[in-house]
């Protein structure tokens, strides 16, 4: 490639960026005066959503290690935010310490619970970790006797909006002569945070760290070999992963107000599992595309299944909740048996299912 | 040759499975910068003796003097970090990882960065990740695969991947490299170009640890041999000796014992 090429190749590639920068900054006008503030929220899920999946793509599609419990850092950040944020201990944490404190807190958790599944692959490793996510599910519901700490099934409600000093995005703000509602601002705050998120899965992928971690994932036996200390390098995935799942998590209680153990069940998992293999396992432009999808189009279709079944039947013939999960798994078999690295799969991903030849 | 330094020296190294003695107590002894051999039929314990060394098994009895020093087996990367290296009979690459970057997880041990250099990309980090990157390429060119070097590892040929397999292992800087049958498989003019490669890194100074079926390879190549049989070593000298050593020919070669230099095949 010449000089000249590559210069005009980062022209478009800046070019690009840019528009998808201006994008992105008006998104959630046009989405709040097209569509409506709910599905201004719903935007503002699909963020922590990415977020999520993110942070478990590094467990499972970069390390190989199947993780079904992983919403349980999601539950652990949320925790922590609605306990160090509420009056239900009357304590009130700025949000610059209570973050940074929940991804800490989640990241020890995940290296925590995943010390005891070092030796399981596979199979195992998912049922235990299974396990793990109901437990901490369970401590959630039942922590509140003899001594209240979580509230148990009521959940913990009044959380703190996010505020830094007197600014609260509780409120619409001004900036710059443009007011900003609530829920633009968390949209930018979100938004900020998925591309910092975004920053770091990128450069831990193309790193030392990340090389090791897939080199576990293609053959663990070399991998020790070569030196690799897998032990600490799968706790290190285990927890990375949990960190994107604090912070997301303290942003979740921010951002809802409240947070109880529904929140936190074996179908959220599994849904964050799914962003992650529709999208293209261990592939970050495949698992956002994952999480984004996997947010929005379930709600699309909550929201057209009402109406469309009154306009063809003349009345509500299934329930659309059941057929939401209806057409969810048949969307899953169909990409899976025609797309079966993800929606958007890396190139190497693809050359392998394409069977060998370069 | 008898007045170059020990490199390796194992004591009784034991190894059952079960009711299987697959090592009953073998002792040897490795000199700096010497090819040596390890033949025997199958199922002598090679390959476990292989595992015992770099600590893929434990044990069952002995110990292992590593360059002065117990060698700790307890962990695989530990055996790497004194310096052994190895490959495998049924090759083991990182299979959806290009053949640069298998070599660059070689250096894994040998390099610092963390979680913290890898995202904020540290003047250290940088130097450091262009420095693998160099010696991964230098590894590649030095086992005559550079030109696949963005190749998936499970595209290479047969060939190619036992030469990946040794660049992995030579960029972890091993003092002894440990081969486990690396012609397996191989074309007369592929086992040709092995023997120049393996000869070259033991002029590059690494000993060579060589577990081989193809009997004229390993006569050619090796300074010392010994020969296991059901677990136990039954011979330990230079090829000329073991090669009519009268046990080694009943044991390895059977009954019909076939002329010196023939391949004894292997299944
Ligand atoms: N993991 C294991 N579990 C049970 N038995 C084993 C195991 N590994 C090796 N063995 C047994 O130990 C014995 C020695 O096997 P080993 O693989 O070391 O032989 P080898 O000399 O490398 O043979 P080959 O030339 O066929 O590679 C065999 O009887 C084998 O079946
Ligand atoms: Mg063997």
């Amino acid at each position: 490639m010449n000089w000249n090429t590559l210069k005009h190749d980062r022209r478009t590639l800046w070019a690009g960026y840019a528009a998808i920068g201006i994008v992105l900054a008006v998104l959630p006008f046009l989405v709040g005066a097209g569509l409506g503030n709910a599905w201004l929220r719903i935007l503002n899920f699909a963020m922590l959503y990415i977020m999520l999946a993110l942070g478990l793509n590094i467990v499972v599609g970069f390390a190989g290690l199947l993780d079904l419990g992983y919403i349980a850092f999601y539950a652990v950040g949320a925790y922590l935010y609605a306990l160090l944020a509420s009056p239900h201990f009357g304590l009130h944490w700025p949000v610059w310490a209570i973050l940074p404190l929940g991804a800490v807190v989640a990241g020890g958790a995940g290296a925590l619970l995943g010390a005891p599944t070092l030796r399981l692959r596979g199979d195992y490793l998912a049922i235990v970790t299974l396990g793990f996510g109901e437990i901490i599910r369970i401590f959630m519901n039942n922590l509140n006797a003899p001594i209240n700490i979580t509230n148990g099934p009521q959940g913990i409600s009044s959380i703190d909006p996010f505020h830094i000093g007197n600014v609260t995005l509780a409120k619409p703000l001004v900036v710059a002569g443009i007011t900003v509602p609530s829920l633009h601002a968390y949209y930018y705050l979100f938004l900020g945070l998925a591309l910092v998120i975004i920053f770091v899965t990128i450069r831990l992928e193309d790193s030392r760290i990340g090389r090791a971690w897939v080199a576990i994932r293609e053959d663990e036996i070399a991998a020790k070999a070569c030196g690799i200390n897998v032990r600490n390098i799968k706790l290190l995935a285990f927890a990375m992963g949990a960190t994107f799942g604090g912070v997301a998590g303290g942003l979740f209680a921010s951002f809802q107000g409240f947070v109880s153990p529904e929140s936190f069940g074996l179908m959220e998992s599994v849904m964050v599992l799914c962003m992650v293999v529709l999208g293209g396992m261990g592939h970050i432009p495949g698992v956002i595309l994952g999480g984004i999808l996997l947010t929005i189009l379930p709600e699309a279709f909550r929201h057209a299944a009402v109406p469309l079944q009154q306009a063809v039947f003349g009345k509500v013939v299934v329930d659309p909740e059941s057929l939401r999960m209806l057409l969810f798994g048949l969307a899953l078999i169909v990409v899976m048996l025609y797309r079966p690295a993800g929606l958007w799969p890396s190139a190497t991903r693809k050359r392998e299912l394409q069977g060998g030849s370069k | 040759m008898s007045e170059r330094p020990l490199l390796l020296e194992a004591r009784d190294v034991a190894k059952h499975f079960g009711g299987v003695k697959a090592l009953r107590g073998v002792s040897l002894t490795i000199r700096q910068g010497e090819i040596y051999g390890l033949i025997g039929p199958n199922g002598a314990g090679k390959t476990t003796f292989f595992n015992c060394l770099t600590g893929l098994y434990v044990p069952n009895g002995g110990s292992i003097v590593f360059d002065g020093a117990e060698l700790d087996t307890s962990a695989p990367h530990k055996v790497a970090a004194r310096g052994i290296a190895r490959t495998f009979q049924n090759i083991r690459l990182f299979a959806n990882m290009t053949a640069l970057e298998n070599v660059m997880v070689g250096r894994h041990q040998r390099t610092r960065a963390g979680v913290f250099g890898a995202i904020f990309r540290t003047p250290a980090t940088k130097a450091e990740e262009a420095a693998i990157q160099r010696r991964a390429e230098e590894l590649l060119h030095y086992v005559g695969i550079a030109d696949r070097a963005q190749d998936l590892a499970k595209h290479l040929s047969y060939g190619d991947q036992r030469r990946l397999e040794i660049a992995r292992a030579l960029a972890t800087e091993p003092r002894l490299l440990a081969l486990d049958e690396p012609a397996a498989g191989m074309n007369a003019s592929e086992t040709g170009e092995l023997r120049t490669l393996i000869e070259g890194i033991r002029k590059d100074g690494i000993t060579v640890l060589l577990i081989e079926h193809d009997v004229k390879l390993v006569m050619g190549l090796c300074d010392r041999v010994a020969v296991l049989d059901y677990g136990e070593k039954i011979c330990e000298d230079v090829p000329a000796v073991v090669q009519k050593d009268p046990r080694v020919i009943t044991a390895y070669l059977g009954a019909e014992a076939q002329p010196a230099g023939s391949e004894v095949a292997h299944g």
